[in-house]
């Protein structure tokens, strides 16, 4: 997938607080689970927010 | 040969310029020695170490194969396993492994002199810290991206992995102890400090409320807002702190602290992520990879002159800021920026889940490591370019030098670093602070060197105190967060614990194990921190160890990991790579550990302290730092949790030793490959991504 310059600097930017990119997740939905229900953006940045803070505790390392 | 000399002549000259740039550094023949030769050493050995030996790692030892899937294609899901671009990845990784202790560790370490330090930090990583980051991501890429508890688990057995979650556990504990204790260092009696980073939590409640209700997901517009905020709160703070009605509120004593950062640690971790810790998270990520950026270009501009011998006297162990002679201490000392036991845990966590192509993992691996490395270097530069005299009125203890400029510059000329009261009241003065003595912990140091090389670039000698508690807000910050989620962790990873003989606390549905955990994590946590905060010497030069103990511990028991799976892959004769610096820390650790526990001098030797202050206890006097019979009987106390909490650290070391070598000899005798890797499948186009 191409993207601008501009949409990968902000993919870069959301990648270090470890939020990937949405336009992914739609175009992989897309070609793997055509007519399967896609979360919006908001249930997205949701569930990646969890996976990565709460979750299973795995995500969220942070370093001292 | 033509070919040869284009390909490698380039590299050559960089060698020499590498080499000039260590001697310039190492001779310096008592002439004043400019901080960029240091960069140049740094820079030259990190790019060398890069094109040579993380290719030697990738191709000889590890066999990357370009055209094997990864498990971001094999399972890409859209959300935890997505191919992604080297370079956004790098800077994901690297966000998530640089933390506080490759800031905090080189400036603790400057006692002894920029250049053992430099020495250890730069040859550290490429021998040690970058190969275990790199070997730890390269066995989880290739078995689905699993955690390192589950990879040791898999590779070394059940007992095994039960010990190494143990260390884990404990690690995390100490970690959060020791970050949480330098948070306080720095905050206390310090309205204007404390102010700022109190205004963050409102800050982030609000940006969190903002990205769930307002504008839903706008991760830039919720940072910006954040950053707003922070720059006010500290232009304000000022005023705050000059306030006789808020100053004094903002002015707390180091124990009031540890109680707030107590029960903040407790509240903060059973709250929902979206209310603080991810925003938090957000404006910490975004201003610490700014500052970095800034520190590093400001250091290019300023040029400063190195202030700090090359060597001081104190490798003897005689130091004030911490004791123990140069082997082992300056090696457990910095941790991370040398070798980082916790990375092994990123490493094998969200990063090889989204990396495209195994021809990545050098980059990512060994590379980001590198960076952080060089992170490490610049805040030993910063801690060396300021006066020395003012570095150690900062990092001794008030039982030392005492608590008047007077007594402190008296003190600490006697060390051997003149300095004159008019100097420290100055240095105080110019970065809006009542006081620079005994700031322990390395943070407040580096904010003046910070605010040192920023107010050189902007706003000169007037934006001094703004840039100091710039400094110390992002410090804080991350370091608050860090308490917040690793508080989080560690309460999963005791119901893990727990679940072992209770198997229902492993259920995280209910609401009963997770707050059991929770305060059990913070308890454990909250007790070192108490005893560091209490501690007249300070508490750093307690736990500041026995977190390097610990990290150093795992950082051995992912390098052993590492030799066994080498050894099941049949590739033991590149085994070296891996054993050399596992035994080297092994080495560390356990003499380490050793002169902490047995030392028969009192300042290293935790069961010698107890037994001095025992014997006057039981003739019932009170002996200096304590004040009181109970200060004494606490302080034999937690002498005592301290020697046992290294005896068991030096016993996972050599529990995971064992079970170490009894699988190299198992593999080694084995006729074939043992490895347990996801079976391979290959794409014949050769991108390593599954044909569909």
């Amino acid at each position: 997938m191409k993207r601008t310059i501009r949409a990968q600097l902000v993919h870069a930017g959301q990648m270090l607080v470890g939020m990937p990119s949405y336009d992914t997740y739609l175009a992989h939905m897309k070609a793997h689970h055509p007519g399967k229900a896609v979360m919006s953006y908001r249930d997205f940045f949701n569930n990646r927010q969890v996976a990565r803070f709460g979750g299973s505790g795995k995500g969220g390392f942070r370093c001292c | 040969m033509g070919a040869i000399l284009k390909q490698h002549g380039p590299w050559a000259i960089l060698a020499a310029l590498g080499a000039l740039a260590l001697a310039v550094v190492a001779a310096g023949n008592g002439e004043p020695v400019n901080a960029l030769w240091i960069v140049a050493a740094a820079v030259s050995i990190h790019l060398i170490a890069f094109r040579y030996y993380s290719r030697y790692l990738a191709n000889r030892v590890f066999g990357l194969d370009r055209r094997r899937v990864t498990p971001a294609h094999r399972r890409n899901d859209g959300l935890d396993y997505v191919p992604t671009n080297r370079y956004v990845l790098f800077g994901h990784h690297f966000a998530a492994i640089a933390g506080a202790g490759p800031l905090v560790g080189p400036v603790l370490a400057a006692q002894m002199g920029y250049l053992p330090g430099m020495l250890w930090i730069l040859f550290g990583v490429v021998l040690a810290g970058a190969v275990q980051d790199f070997i730890i991501l390269f066995i989880s890429m290739r078995r689905d991206g699993r955690s390192l508890g589950e990879l040791i688990r898999m590779e070394l057995g059940a007992t095994a992995g039960v010990i190494a979650l143990f260390g884990a556990f404990m690690i995390m504990v100490i970690i959060l102890a020791v970050l949480a204790l330098i948070v306080v260092r720095a905050l206390a009696e310090s309205p204007w400090g404390l102010f700022t980073v109190a205004a963050t939590m409102p800050l982030a409640v609000f940006m969190g409320v903002y990205g769930r209700f307002i504008r839903p997901g706008r991760i830039g517009e919720m940072s910006v807002i954040g950053l707003v905020g922070l720059i006010l709160a500290i232009i304000y703070g000022q005023n705050v702190a000059a306030s006789p009605v808020w100053g004094p509120l903002f002015t707390l004593t180091p124990v009031q602290l540890c109680w707030i950062l107590i029960a903040y640690g407790g509240i903060a971790s059973v709250l929902p992520v979206w209310l603080l810790l991810a925003p938090r998270d957000y404006l910490s990520t975004f201003l610490k990879i700014g500052a970095i950026v800034a520190l590093a270009i400001g250091i290019l501009v300023m040029q400063p002159t190195l202030q700090m011998p090359a060597v001081s006297r104190f490798i003897d162990g005689s130091g004030p800021v911490w004791s123990g002679s140069l082997f082992p201490f300056l090696f457990i000392t910095i941790a991370c920026g040398a070798v980082s036991g916790f990375h092994a845990l990123i490493s094998s966590g969200t990063t090889p889940k989204l990396i495209d192509n195994e021809m990545d993992a050098p980059f990512i691996g060994y590379g980001a490591m590198l960076m952080e490395s060089f992170v490490a270097i610049i805040a030993l530069i910063g801690a060396s370019i300021i006066d020395p005299g003012v570095y150690f009125t900062m990092n001794s203890p008030a039982a030392v030098i005492g608590t008047t400029a007077e007594s402190a510059a008296a003190a600490v000329t006697n060390l051997g670093f003149p300095i004159d009261s008019a100097t420290i009241t100055r240095t105080a003065q110019d970065v809006g602070e009542h006081t620079i003595i005994s700031r322990t912990g390395g943070a407040p140091t580096l904010a003046v060197a910070m605010a040192e090389i920023f107010s050189h670039m902007v706003g000169g000698a007037a934006m001094k105190a703004f840039w100091y508690h710039f400094a110390i807000l992002f410090e804080a910050l991350f370091i608050l967060t860090a308490v917040d989620a690793g508080t989080r962790a560690g309460r999963f990873m005791l119901q893990d614990l727990i679940g072992l003989v209770v198997p229902t606390f492993r259920d995280t549905s209910t609401l009963a194990p997770g707050l059991v955990a929770t305060a059990l994590c913070v308890t454990a946590w909250g007790f070192f921190l108490y005893q560091g905060v209490t501690d007249p010497l300070g508490g750093v030069n307690t736990l500041w160890p026995l977190f390097g103990i610990s990290n150093q511990m795992l950082a051995a028991v992912a390098l052993i990991l590492g030799t066994v799976v080498l050894f099941r892959m049949k590739k033991h004769r590149f085994a070296w790579t891996t054993i050399l610096p596992a035994s080297w820390l092994v080495l560390c650790t356990l003499t380490a550990g050793w002169q902490k526990v047995a030392s028969a001098d009192p300042r290293v030797g935790f069961l010698s302290h107890a037994k001095l202050f025992s014997e006057k206890l039981a003739a019932g006097e009170v002996m200096a730092p304590a004040k009181s019979i109970e200060e004494m009987a606490r302080i034999v106390f937690n002498d005592r949790v301290d020697a046992a909490l290294c005896m068991l650290f030096m016993a996972v070391v050599i529990a995971m030793v064992f079970f170490g070598i009894k699988a190299c000899r198992q593999a080694y005798l084995s006729d074939r490959v043992t490895t347990e890797e996801i079976h391979a499948s290959h794409d014949p186009r050769g991108t390593g991504a599954l044909v569909s």
